[in-house]
């Protein structure tokens, strides 16, 4: 029964995104679909908390994605939605697959310094490439989706629907990894590393894999980000993009994997509204919200719903 | 041999700034257990008073020497103030809780002060550039030098010696390494340990802030400061190893000498010489070249 009305609820939220996608206004389709980015980064995330590990350069495959997507068109010349959706993902993937090997031997603070380390790296990259048009960065356009040409006006609402399936999927999986053995041994790693390893399993293994599967995630929102907003810049993967993926994270909670995207949209909301009537006081208000959550709701945002399905 | 000289001092210079960061970073970590990234700020705070503090003074027409003074005040003004308020207000409520948690904890204080600082000072930087210039220049291997860099290198020195001997030659020092090694059997004997952490807690963010105050007239004083240095003393941190002084001393060296060969012959590779240097040792050391063995415990 539970099961079925969660599926329910799933099922719903999709087809709430996809109806937004069709039939919402543009600012609307555009917000959604940032909120949707943002909220599948953290989703990856969610991945490496659930193991113990916050990293605070998830911004790495953020802008890793974003420019795969962008130079796809800008070099490549192929300027396709789902073909930069699926580069975007490949490309951060497999950047993870190679740091990871170095990154998965880390823990607690030096993991998190030192994936900001890299991130500050490309970010350092980025702004000093005249070829990447430094901290300008570039445009991007999709003409077409999968080979079929895109009517002038509807490549972000193409765009946000095919993010949309791409994102159920990919929550849908991590759903079920989280809830097999693999994601018991990650949560059993973060409660005690050195039992995991004595009793047989590879904590490497597992912390690496989960790390390529946070990067590529990433690099997926990158994508969607940047064909949402049409434009890319060394922004996307600067330390503030990737404290903005931390903060949701503990914002909504690990507790579930639609946590991330309930609180990205909520992050996102609070941004726009912010950004009209107090931009100059953003980061503190975040600042102070973030603390007041660690405080008082330490499970995040996706706990306040429990407890309202069931009062103690 | 003539341009070598240039780039070592160049590089000793830039370690020196690099040590007053690292050393408040690594005793509060190597005290309390807490990365506080919030001490990028407590520099950024450090810089803006004593820049604004020297400049009134300066503006005031009294005795300039009296500028250099003000900084320090200034320093000691920030961190006496914000010390005890961070430490007391927020960090004792945390204690026991994850690293992670309190790195977030300090991560969200962070981005309270950053527009904390922006609220106060504005986007017009206050600016203190006369100090630099003021005590005049020296000749070193064919360049001019300005003797302020030596009074940054002494600073680095004093702060140093200073660190050194209060923790290894005093009473309060030895107590300090008691609640390093075993906070709870510490407490059991006596030690007021939260006394020590409010203290230690406040040093640091003292340092911090004398770091900012001493290189506000090096630099143009612009938001964003703060996190260039935490992320740069973080990587000089973890080279020495967490929580070591004499770690700290030797990855500023190493960073600095580091960096200033680069800006003198590949100038491109700035920022990658440094983080290239963390790699290296962390690969080498994971946890850095002075870390402390720690027993795994079950």
């Amino acid at each position: 029964m539970r099961r079925a009305s969660a599926l329910a609820a799933v099922a719903a939220l999709a087809l709430g995104a996809l109806a937004v996608a069709w039939a919402a206004p543009q600012w609307l389709v555009f917000l959604f679909s940032l909120a949707l980015a943002k909220g599948v980064v953290v989703l990856g995330l969610l991945l490496l908390m659930r193991t113990g590990l916050v990293s605070f350069g998830q911004g790495l495959y953020f802008g890793l994605g974003a420019y795969a997507a962008a130079l796809l068109g800008e070099w490549g010349g192929l300027e396709d939605s789902a073909l930069m959706l699926v580069a975007g993902t490949l490309v951060a993937g497999l950047v993870a697959a190679v740091l990871g090997v170095l990154l998965a031997r880390y823990r607690d603070i030096f993991f998190a310094m030192l994936s900001l380390a890299f991130s500050m790296i490309f970010y350092g990259l980025l702004v000093k490439s005249a070829a990447l048009h430094s901290t300008d960065g570039f445009n991007l356009h999709a003409k077409t989706f999968a080979g079929l040409a895109l009517a002038a006006g509807t490549e972000r609402r193409v765009a946000l629907g095919a993010g949309v399936v791409a994102v159920v999927a990919a929550a849908f999986l991590l759903h079920r990894l989280l809830a097999s053995h693999w994601g018991r041994v990650s949560a059993a790693i973060r409660d005690n590393e050195l039992r995991v390893d004595y009793l047989g399993a590879s904590v490497y293994r597992v912390v690496y894999a989960n790390y390529v599967i946070a990067g590529a995630l990433a690099g997926l929102g990158g994508a969607l980000a940047a064909l949402a907003v049409g434009h890319v810049d060394p922004d996307t993967t600067n330390w503030t993009t990737s404290g903005e993926f931390v903060f949701i994270a503990v914002l909504g909670g690990i507790g579930n994997v639609l946590a991330p995207f309930v609180a990205a949209t909520v992050f996102q909301g609070l941004g726009t509204l912010a950004g009209q009537y107090a931009p100059n006081v953003w980061q503190m208000s975040l600042g102070i919200a973030m603390l007041a959550i660690i405080m008082f709701l330490p499970a995040g945002l996706w706990s306040l719903g429990r407890r309202w399905r069931s009062p103690p | 041999m003539t341009s070598l000289l240039p780039v070592a001092f160049d590089g000793i210079v830039y370690a020196s700034w690099l040590f007053l960061m690292a050393s408040g970073l690594t005793l509060v970590y190597g005290v309390m257990r807490i990365l506080n990234v919030a001490h990028g700020s407590l520099y950024a705070l450090g810089a803006y008073a004593g820049a604004s503090l020297a400049g009134a003074w300066l503006a005031a027409q009294w005795p300039a020497v009296g500028s250099y003074a003000m900084l320090l005040v200034a320093a000691v003004l920030v961190g006496l103030v914000m010390g005890p308020l961070l430490e007391r207000g927020l960090l004792r409520w945390m204690y026991g809780r994850d690293e992670v948690v309190l790195l977030l904890v300090t991560y969200a204080v962070f981005l309270i002060l950053e527009d904390a600082v922006k609220l106060i000072w504005g986007v017009n930087s206050p600016m203190a550039t006369e100090l630099y210039a003021m005590p005049g220049n020296f000749e070193l291997g064919g360049l001019a030098q300005p003797y302020y860099n030596l009074l940054l290198i002494a600073a680095a020195i004093v702060t140093g010696a200073a660190l050194a001997w209060s923790i290894h030659r005093t009473r309060a020092g030895k107590l300090l390494l008691a609640v390093i090694h075993d906070r709870e059997i510490s407490a059991a004997m006596g030690i007021d340990v939260d006394r020590v952490f409010l203290v230690t807690f406040s040093v640091g963010a003292t340092i911090a802030a004398l770091g900012g105050a001493l290189s506000a007239p090096t630099i143009a004083l612009s938001l964003g400061i703060g996190v260039e240095a935490i992320v740069l003393s973080f990587a000089v941190v973890v080279v020495g190893g967490l929580g070591s002084l004499g770690g700290a001393a030797l990855g500023a060296l190493l960073v600095g000498l580091v960096r200033s060969a680069t800006v003198r012959y590949w100038p491109e590779a700035e920022l990658f010489a440094i983080y290239a240097v963390m790699a290296l040792v962390l690969i080498v050391r994971p946890k850095g070249l002075f870390a402390a063995q720690e027993a795994r415990k079950i």
